[in-house]
């Protein structure tokens, strides 16, 4: 498991790492930690170590959370300004929120750098934002007790008003801050011993509030990074190469680019990040004239190592690796599946693969770096505002501590955003022409040079006793390595056979919660794809590909053994040993998907059937429970409809119980998407789809009905970003057996695959 | 220089005949809330009103429209309060937000001609306009909701004006 991983419980031990503030400044109440960063000498480190701020109340009592979490649509700086309000006991139309720079006093409290992703977020935040609002809570009404003259013991708070029950005094935040009487400041010790309310105590946590950023984009106020405009500043179109990665640019001809009007300069990138390959910008004084000399360029390429690889060669490639005994690293190893193997009833094995997919986020990648005397100033939507601050210094070569990374809503990121690759041509276009210069993707650049999910391939091979029992199962999952591309070691993960670190983020999810005696899982990193096409995190990431292969063999296993594939399930999650807790909620999570969506109580028409899945993504440590039951119908063509979703998850504790069905809505229809409608291909090296007439996500004609349950027993805030993302094609996949005897083992799914696989 | 009639507003902008309008409204007019998503007409994140009539402002050229009426998201409703803008707060639609200017633009041309529409005459007239956070159904919904209040108000006489 990994480093930052295993943090998730320790937050006594990261508070301590850090002292409360509570002081009165000329504009207001200011409360927070001082971080301490975390992540490595590598990164940006801070230029000074300085106090930080959470949130601030102004005199007008108007409460701004500072949200150090990138928000994408997932509405985390909201859900932030939630949570401190609860244990701050501010009225909800007092809160603000504002998102934070790169300074490293906005880090993570448990990560120590500022990344967004892993649904990690509440989880990892909840206990630091309810203590801040906490001690807030504490530091006014001391200060409150002492303007009124009456013990702090007997002050109550609600809706932002400090009121004294017997005297019928009362002051409102706004009046102690003006007052400058909330002076109280706090030890480790003494932060860390603060009481935090119950569960039923709140009146806020598990309230449907009106998410704070909602109103600015229905009316066009929002301001995402393709939004940003600074005076005089100039703009940058890219001309990128025709292979992934590995060209490089041999001359650059601009004589027909000097005609077009408003041209200033092709730029072409040296980029010793090694991040992007053969790219040069075209800058301009608008963005259509910048467009139309990228065009005009004609640019001479060395195609590079790249240039023949293809989707055949990546997939050719893995299979070769997949043979050799001696591939990859074990991820999981318990007991013996190669014996157990031997002595085994029945011995099931299959091969399954997905394509590159790609994000596509609906705001194109861009950047807008404006160097401001010794201060390189980048404003972006960014996941990763600790390391792609770096990379930004890295492209202007400077020390990162003169980066100021300004962050804006994220037109979506899905991942995406957790690389800097933007920031490159608008640091070195900056640079180049002397004024800043906001560079934006076309679609058709988005396209090709995502840093998509890699095409994986996976063999997975189980051994049943002859009471039908799961003994064994070794899984080797092949793939580009996208986490170890980042070039920093707490992401990656010590292999359990001492082989040296494995990215984990290719391999999460096959640690699943089934007792399985003798139980391999093998990482093996794809070389030739991890070049030729550099990967990145993909909503749900890992998960997204290791559940297809298990919940499609667990289903194959059960349909060789006559089992019902959700008893047979339910049957392995018992809850023995390592597997104790997560087994049984993933089982009552797995029921009541069953039971919503009538599974087994009917028979349905020929054509049609039900699949199940059930999921514990995103890692074994900071799982959500999820399981789904998808309806299908399936036509003689081949051809897939999906009649319904069905999907239930365990979030522990819901802080805003609207915002979780929306984010598992999307996420299921992730799933749908990706499981159905979404494919890129290489061929030459390059990424053959490149707008939305060929990569095709779901529209609105394709969406099926969605029925969510939310269970929430009172355990710990899980993340719902990413996992039900993860549940979706295995449960069609095994609907699509269910209701025509076709096994599908390749995603996207095809009516070519399901017929073809009705006939074998 | 073209001039161009946006909002109710008539405004000359600094960009050549065959510049895409949305370039022209989000650079020469620094109006932002329309958006750039794919450049071919393939999304509709960049959906403005053209005389009444969605068009995807990334296929529009700034040559074409002189004279004619254009309305964009921050002109559809004097104070972001049509009938759609109340409905997306309503029915929390937006996540990251990014193609909901698009979206309400595009609906808002199906109420301004049909306000009674059936589920089907919804998603037929939306399915051009992509979301990557997948938020259709509460687009659906909100939809709905606008096109009821719209007929109520209608029928209590007190009509909006067309954008």
């Amino acid at each position: 498991m990994n480093k930052h991983v295993k943090n998730v419980t320790l937050e006594a031990t990261d508070l301590s790492r850090r002292s409360f503030l509570v002081g009165t400044a000329a504009t207001g109440l200011v409360l927070g930690y001082a971080g301490v960063p975390g992540i490595g000498e590598a990164l940006a480190a801070p230029s000074n170590f300085e106090p930080s701020v959470w949130y601030a109340i102004a005199p007008d009592g108007l409460v701004t959370v500072t949200c150090g979490k990138a928000d994408m649509g997932q509405h985390i700086a909201s859900t932030m300004a939630q949570i401190v309000a609860e244990e701050l006991g501010a009225k909800w139309s007092d809160m603000r929120v504002n998102l934070a720079s790169n300074d490293p006093k906005f880090n993570d409290p448990v990560l120590g750098a500022q990344i967004t992703g892993g649904s990690w977020s509440t989880m990892m935040n909840f206990d630091a934002m309810s203590r801040a609002g906490a001690a807030g809570r504490m530091a006014l009404t001391e200060g409150a007790a002492a303007a009124m003259g009456v013990p702090a013991s007997e002050l109550a708070v609600r809706d932002s008003m400090i009121v004294h029950a017997k005297s019928k005094k009362q002051m409102s935040f706004a009046d102690v801050v003006k007052s400058g009487k909330a002076t109280k400041t706090f030890t480790p010790d003494e932060l860390k011993a603060i009481k935090l309310k119950t569960p039923d105590q709140y009146t806020m946590i598990g309230v449907s509030v009106p998410q704070l950023d909602i109103p600015s984009k229905t009316n066009g106020t929002a301001k995402y990074g393709i939004d940003v405009m600074l005076p005089g500043m100039a703009y940058g179109a890219v001309v990128t190469p025709p292979v992934r990665f590995g060209a490089t640019v041999k001359s650059v001809d601009d004589s027909a680019a000097k005609k077009v009007p408003g041209f200033i300069k092709a730029v072409t990138l040296d980029d010793k990040t090694q991040t992007t390959s053969g790219w040069v910008v075209a800058v301009a004084s608008t963005y259509a004239n910048a467009k139309k000399a990228a065009q005009a360029l004609k640019i001479a390429y060395d195609a590079g190592p790249n240039a023949k690889v293809s989707s055949q060669s990546l997939l050719d490639e893995a299979k070769r690796l997949q043979k050799l005994e001696d591939s990859g690293q074990f991820f999981v190893k318990d007991g013996d599946p190669q014996a157990a193997f031997g002595s085994a009833a029945k011995v099931v094995e299959a091969e399954y693969t997905t394509s590159i997919n790609i994000h596509a986020p609906m705001e194109p990648m861009n950047a807008t770096a404006e160097f401001k005397g010794d201060i390189l100033h980048i404003y972006s939507g960014n996941q990763f505002a600790t390391r792609s601050g770096a990379i930004a210094a890295g492209a202007a070569g400077i020390d990162p501590k003169f980066v100021v990374m300004h962050q804006l809503w994220l037109g979506g990121g899905f991942g995406r955003r957790l690389d800097a690759d933007m920031m490159i041509p608008a640091v070195q276009a900056a640079k180049a022409v002397g004024k800043p210069v906001k560079v934006i993707y076309t679609r058709e650049n988005d396209m090709t040079m995502d840093f998509s999910r890699p095409l994986t391939y996976q063999k997975v091979k189980a051994g049943v006793d002859g009471d039908g029992k799961l003994v064994a199962l070794s899984h080797d999952v092949v793939s580009a390595w996208p986490t170890a591309r980042w070039g920093i070691p707490d992401f990656l993960t010590p292999s359990v056979d001492k082989k040296g670190p494995l990215d984990s983020f290719t391999v999460n999810g096959a640690d699943f919660f089934y007792t399985v005696p003798n139980h391999y899982v093998r990482a093996i990193k794809n070389e030739l794809a991890h070049n030729a096409t550099p990967s990145g995190q993909l909503r749900s990431v890992a998960p997204g590909w290791t559940f297809w292969a298990v919940e499609s063999m667990i289903d194959e296993i059960a349909a060789a053994t006559n089992q019902d594939p959700a008893q047979f399930r339910i049957a392995l999650l018992d809850g023995k040993g390592k597997n104790d807790g997560g087994a049984q909620r993933l089982r009552n999570t797995l029921l009541a998907a069953m039971g919503l969506s009538g599974y087994g109580t009917r028979q349905l028409p020929k054509g049609e059937g039900m699949g199940v899945a059930c999921v514990s993504s995103q890692e074994r440590a900071t799982a959500s429970w999820t399981a789904c039951v998808a309806h299908v119908a399936v036509a003689p063509s081949g051809e897939v409809t999906v009649k319904k979703l069905t999907v239930a998850t365990d979030v522990g504790t819901q802080v805003h119980p609207d915002n979780i069905r929306a984010q598992v809505e999307g996420a299921a229809l992730w799933g749908l998407s990706l499981a159905m409608y979404e494919k890129a291909t290489l061929k030459d090296g390059g990424i053959e789809q490149t707008n939305f007439d060929s990569y095709t996500p779901l529209r609105m004609s394709q969406m099926p009905e969605v029925a969510v349950a939310v269970i929430a027993n009172g355990e710990k805030a899980t993340g719902v970003g990413e996992p039900a993302v993860t549940v979706v094609a295995p449960a069609i996949g095994n609907a699509i057996f269910n209701a025509s005897g076709a096994r599908i083992r390749a995603l996207p799914i095809t009516a070519e695959a399901v017929k073809g696989a009705m006939k074998a | 220089m073209p001039t161009l009639t946006i909002n109710g507003r008539s405004m000359s902008v600094d960009a050549a005949n065959d510049t895409p309008l949305l370039w022209a409204i989000r650079e020469q007019l620094q109006m932002t809330g329309t958006k750039f998503g794919c450049g071919a007409g393939l999304c509709g994140a960049c959906t403005v009103h053209v005389n009444g009539e969605a068009v995807r402002s990334c296929q529009t050229l700034v040559g074409d429209v002189a004279g004619k009426k254009i309305t964009t998201i921050e002109g559809l409703a004097p104070k972001g309060d049509h009938p759609l803008q109340k409905a997306w707060i309503a029915e929390q639609v937006p996540q990251c937000g990014y193609c909901q200017s698009g979206q309400i633009m595009q609906a808002a041309s199906l109420l301004a001609k049909n306000p009674n529409p059936t589920k089907d005459e919804v998603v037929a007239h939306m399915d051009g306009n992509l979301c990557r956070c997948m938020t259709y159904s509460r687009i659906q919904k909100a939809i709905m909701r606008a096109a009821t209040e719209m007929r109520t108000a209608s029928a209590s006489g007190n009509e909006r004006r067309p954008t």
